[in-house]
């Protein structure tokens, strides 16, 4: 980490064949990211606020310029490498939850606890407080199917969080909730960035969601369009106002 | 993370119910398959040499040379000599003189005329000797039908059939046209004792069994006998055995100038058995690699059908940041798994199938009307000790390799449109 800078993302420039030439997703981005933040990329479909996340996110590399995520510069890692670091470091919350259907609530925030081959009793443990967390404590045994799309989505943010990470990407993480769902999850996720200093980056055009965020970065056809913090987004470790 | 998989798979029946029932299936099969053929194997090797080969036997060169038409005329001479020399030379073997002969048996009227008469295939054993075993190797006393056995050197069992064809029941009297050792013509009578089932249609056609010592006095084969047969005490055939027995005969006994010195042949050598079991033994190859083959592509295809349900549980684990060679290798302990007890029920399955078929067996001797080889009516399977895990091998290798063919998509996915895939 680079003086308290979780992400540092250099002329960032991300290209995709189209056909016999290339489709430029991402033009000269240039932004960094301090732990704590509760921010949002923010902009239309197609604007490259995913391709921004995947590459924040260690799933996919840069074309040119670099980014580094922790220390660890994205596109000179293997695959293993990549995977080591969204296990140990990274959260993810999707739109549909993706939730493991034949796993119960318990077990699928459990999951990633696994691979990080944590002792059981630690892991029953980090289970539950992820759980009450998002206050889903009763809801141990309940398997996906008997959830409604809030409480899925809190069990997703529950085993995002589980494992403590530094950053958790969520991307459009309320386009399939209604307003009160919504409200709920992003309070629930203010709280835990409040209270566990986690640093949060969303890709959303969500209103609803836009207007919780402390930070919040406008893509347009790949590029910044604008940087804006809300006044009051201060480090919560430093207390100092983020830049 | 075993725990974690076990759960799945017993909670997601696509996931296991489906593939462990191809498996179950496909072991089952290959358990029968195998019983089948070893048990047919078996009993094809058990008849020809209870029946014809035994599994050694000492013929003249000259007569080796015309096995298949039994010429008495070539038969060996000496033979209690040769009798006790093979006895205290090879003791793991039961030795026995028999006769085999052709003739036309004929059945006559109350005035002495012929009312019935038909070819008749006959054996010369040892039937009223105390010490004999022949009467239990050959199946006599289990396929008595009327009558009883022998216990006069003037009497002869026929088949069941031979005997309803020529209308004689025990008691009658029949006669045997045939020729002697010298080529002279034989006319001999033999009061019927019963009629017997062989079990081998060969025999069942028109067979005749009589006492040796009568069938050398009716072809004027005195200490004379076509055929020495060894048969293991065991009654297990051990082809190397055999072969080691057969060169050290033929090593000290043996002349290669002289067409009546005598000369050993083991099972596999007579009426081209060895080649037929090496066919057999190919096709049961054959037949289970098949078999392999056939789950591996069900499976695959399971494996794929698999992986296109569980796309969204792969890509989430991929993005939460399981590498890809854990994953597969979480797949293939999961089709391990399956495959390993699909394996077990299979066994159980093809076992019970397999038992079944051993104790009551498929009757196919209206099929075989016309056979000319020794082999039983009934085919049964024989359940041997690889039978209990010779399904374990397939049923594990085609959900190990199923998957690990459908698994390589794993390694495909990209990385970088999991958020995309996973919100589609």
């Amino acid at each position: 980490m680079e003086n308290g800078k979780l992400i540092t993302i250099q002329n960032l420039v991300k290209h995709y064949p189209m056909g016999k030439g290339r489709f430029t997703a991402l033009k000269d981005i240039n932004l960094t990211f301090e732990k704590g933040e509760f921010s949002g990329v923010v902009g239309p479909s197609g604007s490259g606020k995913t391709t921004l996340l995947n590459i924040m996110g260690s799933l996919d590399v840069p074309s040119e310029g670099t980014v580094r995520v922790l220390g660890s510069e994205i596109g000179t890692l293997s695959h293993k490498a990549a995977a080591r670091l969204r296990n140990h470091n990274i959260g993810f919350i999707f739109q549909t939850y993706n939730l493991m259907p034949v796993y119960n609530v318990f077990e699928n925030v459990e999951f990633p606890l696994l691979l990080l081959k944590m002792p059981v009793k630690e892991r029953r443990q980090a289970v539950l407080d992820a759980l009450e967390w998002v206050g889903l404590s009763d809801k141990v045994k309940s398997r996906p199917k008997q959830l409604s799309g809030g409480e899925s989505q809190r069990v997703s943010i529950a085993r995002a969080m589980v494992k403590r990470p530094h950053i958790v990407l969520a991307d459009e993480p309320t386009a399939n909730l209604d307003a009160d769902n919504s409200h709920h999850i992003l309070q629930t996720m203010e709280k835990l960035n409040r209270d566990l200093k986690t640093t949060f980056i969303f890709a959303t055009h969500d209103d609803k969601v836009i207007q919780y965020l402390k930070r919040k970065i406008s893509l347009a056809d790949g590029k910044v369009q604008s940087d804006e913090k809300s006044p009051g987004n201060r480090n919560p470790e430093s207390g100092h106002e983020i830049q | 993370m075993i725990r974690f998989i076990i759960k799945g798979l017993i909670r997601d029946r696509h996931r296991s119910l489906f593939p462990m029932i191809t498996v179950t299936m496909g072991v089952a099969l290959t358990v029968v398959a195998h019983c089948w053929v070893n048990g047919i194997i078996g009993d094809f090797i058990d008849y020809n040499a209870r029946y014809a080969t035994g599994h050694a036997k000492v013929v003249t060169r000259a007569y080796a040379e015309n096995l298949d038409q039994s010429p008495n005329d070539l038969a060996l001479l000496d033979v209690d000599q040769w009798m006790d020399t093979l006895s205290h030379r090879y003791p793991d073997l039961d030795w026995v003189a028999r006769i085999k002969f052709g003739g036309i048996l004929d059945a006559p009227d109350s005035l002495g005329e012929t009312r019935a008469q038909g070819p008749a295939f006959g054996f010369g054993i040892n039937l009223l000797s105390k010490n004999s075993r022949e009467i239990e190797r050959m199946g006599i006393r289990d396929g008595l039908i009327r009558g009883r056995l022998p216990q006069d050197s003037g009497e002869v069992l026929i088949s069941e059939s031979f005997a309803r064809r020529l209308e004689v029941s025990p008691g009658d009297t029949v006669t045997l046209l045939g020729a002697t050792m010298y080529g002279a013509m034989s006319v001999h009578n033999f009061r019927i004792s019963g009629t017997v089932t062989f079990g081998v249609k060969l025999l069942d056609r028109g067979a005749l069994i009589a006492d040796i010592k009568e069938i050398r006095k009716a072809l004027d084969m005195e200490n004379a006998a076509g055929e020495l047969l060894g048969i293991a005490k065991d009654h297990h055939y051990d082809d190397d055995q055999m072969n080691q027995i057969k060169s050290d005969f033929n090593r000290h006994f043996s002349e290669s100038q002289d067409e009546f010195s005598p000369v050993m042949l083991s099972l596999a050598e007579q009426n081209d058995l060895a080649s037929m079991l090496e066919y057999i033994q190919s096709m049961v190859t054959i037949m289970i690699f098949v078999f392999v083959l056939a789950m591996c592509i069900v499976l695959w295809n399971a494996g794929l059908i698999g992986g296109l349900r569980r796309y969204g549980e792969i890509g989430v684990r991929l993005a939460i940041g399981e590498n890809k060679g854990h994953l597969y290798r979480a797949m293939i302990l999961e089709s391990a798994s399956i495959g390993f007890f699909g394996s077990i029920l299979g066994t159980i399955a093809g076992l019970g199938i397999a038992w079944y078929l051993q104790t009551y067996g498929i009757n196919i001797g209206d099929l075989m009307e016309n056979a000319t080889m020794m082999m039983p009516n009934t085919f049964r399977a024989g359940i041997t000790p690889p039978a209990y895990f010779i399904g374990i091998i397939p049923g594990l290798i085609a959900t190990v390799l199923g998957t690990s063919l459908s698994g390589i998509g794993i390694y495909r996915r990209q990385t970088a449109s999991l958020f995309k895939e996973l919100e589609a």
